[in-house]
């Protein structure tokens, strides 16, 4: 049960087509990844709402393939 | 999610006004993050209930859907969910937890 890099970004960037997203794997084990996501989408919402529409681009991976992720959302 | 499991949650939320549903206890976390929103809520003297979603399979999965959050701990406070650990860690380096706490009127230290 792990998730590359790569497909997570891809997968916000669907979602989020203008992000700027950084991942880092802090662990260096493929399972646990930090990312900061950068989006002109999040203006006007809350944290809440934020991190909602990162978890919702990984489609229901969150919690089940994908253990850990740290996320760090900001407005454009 | 059955309305057992909805009813369990309301109880623990209603009952608690700083409500911590995380993996293991406060004093023997079972998980990285939850031992850091319990450590913030201990450093702030916070009172509150930790509620060891490991010790029951319908909480752990039935709280996800109740919040519409994917990831454990979860926090409530005044039964509002205010996050998971990266906004509580936010919320605390920026002032922003100790804010809400005052506006809700629970103590803990300033």
């Amino acid at each position: 049960m792990a998730m590359d890099l790569k497909e997570i970004e891809k997968h916000i960037k669907e979602a989020l087509p203008d992000a700027i997203v950084e991942i880092q794997d802090i662990a260096g084990d493929g399972n646990h990844y930090s990312a900061t996501v950068t989006s002109s989408q999040f203006a006007g919402k809350n944290k809440i709402e934020q991190h909602k529409m990162v978890y919702n681009s990984l489609k229901g991976k969150m919690g089940n393939e994908l253990h850990a992720l740290a996320i760090k959302t900001k407005e454009q | 999610m059955d309305q057992q499991t909805k009813d369990l949650i309301n109880k623990e939320i209603e009952n608690n006004d700083v409500c911590l549903f995380m993996k293991g206890t406060p004093d023997a976390p079972q998980c990285g993050f939850s031992m850091a929103v319990s450590n913030i809520l201990k450093i702030l003297e916070v009172n509150f209930k930790g509620v060891n979603v490991l010790e029951n399979q319908q909480i752990r999965e039935g709280i996800k859907e109740y919040s519409e959050w994917p990831t454990i701990p979860q926090l409530y406070v005044k039964k509002e969910f205010l996050g998971g650990c990266d906004i509580i860690k936010e919320m605390y380096e920026n002032g922003e937890l100790k804010k809400i706490l005052k506006d809700k009127n629970l103590s803990f230290k300033d």
